[in-house]
């Protein structure tokens, strides 16, 4: 039991890591990595919602009628998503701000109803908790990196902190849209070179 | 009528839902390999994100606002969203089948495109009239098909060509839309 949730925890991590191994839920990936910050902030969100909605597609899995349940999956996930933005916009108002309408879109994120569908829908409570936060953090760390190479280059500050001397010249192309793409696919490149191995 | 113009200039192009604001990208590198699969996709898009941006309109201004339950709104537009795409399947499957069978498997896919969601959020938030709705996101929805119709043709292409092995498929395809989302870049400061 507890070997199975390690595995069903690290996959998240590096095996089927969610942006770059199975492609989904590029949205929020390229639009919110302007800096870490939002990265990191848009990827805790996720993590919550995504944890919360594993639990209880699991719990319910024996009660969902097989025929509407990705109807049943859109409302749990809809809910936890209303719940992250009500409490962001509470507490952590300029992150909400700056996140806009990719909080609501959290409920649109493939990697979420993915989840639900391909997992927890047929496993127990406890693996579906180490699934949803292995994949949440997978994601996170993802948006981390994403955010900082693109924040250290295109603006020359990690967490805001000067990194360069004053003779930098900001690279602007890696904070505009541009550079998302491809920033993105050049990690996807490296991810697959070391992969290879 | 000329305010209708920029705003649907403004949203085809300096806007762009895929290459500016970053909506909708799983559809965009998912069916464009092909350009049947991605005309397909535009058109399936074009007809749902109008009806969607109409009825989300509807629902938040005569529903939503008056009892002031703002707070559903993420549930409620998803609830209509995902029931319009059902409706609209059964719709063209009994009414014009040619239709159905071109849009067939992409009309499902849709429910989860965060395009058609991401455009009635927008159409709120800048407190959009009826009209300016219904004209952002038709010009939304196009502005998706072009992009998606151009990143196929150059994808065809690429496909042919000899790729290094690390960076194939995917990755190639992100650096391409990098590239076309530069050209759209130009567009900027044009409106």
């Amino acid at each position: 039991m507890a070997q199975s949730m390690v595995k069903e925890f690290t996959k998240g991590l590096w095996a089927e890591l969610p942006p770059f191994r199975l492609v989904l839920g590029l949205c929020p990936v390229l639009a919110v990595t302007k800096s870490v910050e939002n990265g990191i902030g848009m990827g805790v969100a996720t993590t919550f919602v995504l944890v919360c909605s594993n639990l209880l597609v699991s719990l319910l899995r024996n009660i969902i009628p097989v025929k509407v349940r990705i109807a049943c999956f859109i409302v749990i996930i809809a809910t936890f998503v209303t719940v992250v933005e009500l409490v962001m916009q509470a507490y952590t108002y300029p992150l909400f701000l700056k996140l806009g309408i990719f909080i609501p879109l959290i409920v649109v994120n493939c990697i979420v109803l993915g989840r639900a569908e391909a997992f927890a829908f047929k496993n127990s409570p406890t693996l579906s908790i180490a699934d949803g936060l292995g994949m949440g953090i997978g994601f996170t760390l993802s948006l981390g990196a994403l955010g900082a190479i693109r924040e250290c280059l295109g603006n020359g500050t990690i967490l805001g902190n000067t990194v360069f001397g004053p003779g930098f010249q900001p690279f602007t192309f890696m904070v505009e849209a541009p550079g998302a793409f491809v920033c993105l696919g050049l990690m996807l490149c490296l991810m697959n070179l070391i992969g290879k191995k | 009528m000329g305010d209708y113009f920029v705003l649907a200039i403004s949203c085809i192009f300096v806007n762009n839902i895929l290459l500016a604001q970053f909506l909708g990208n799983c559809p965009f590198l998912g069916t464009s390999k092909k350009m049947e699969t991605a005309t397909g996709m535009a058109m399936a898009v074009i007809f749902v994100l109008v009806l969607a941006g109409i009825i989300t309109w509807i629902t938040d201004t005569y529903l939503l606002k008056p009892l002031n339950i703002e707070f559903l709104r993420t549930l409620s537009f998803i609830l209509v969203i995902a029931s319009l795409v059902q409706f609209v399947e059964m719709f063209l499957k009994k009414s014009i089948p040619a239709l159905y069978a071109g849009l067939g498997i992409f009309l499902p896919l849709i429910t989860t495109n965060c395009a058609v969601m991401g455009v009635c959020l927008i159409n709120i938030n800048e407190e959009y009239t009826f009209m300016q709705s219904l004209v952002s996101s038709f010009s939304y929805a196009v502005g998706f098909g072009l992009a998606l119709i151009l990143f196929a043709g150059i994808r065809e292409r690429i496909i042919i060509a000899r790729v290094p092995k690390p960076l194939q498929d995917t990755s190639i395809g992100l650096v391409t839309a990098g590239m076309i989302a530069i050209c759209f870049f130009a567009f900027k400061g044009m409106v």
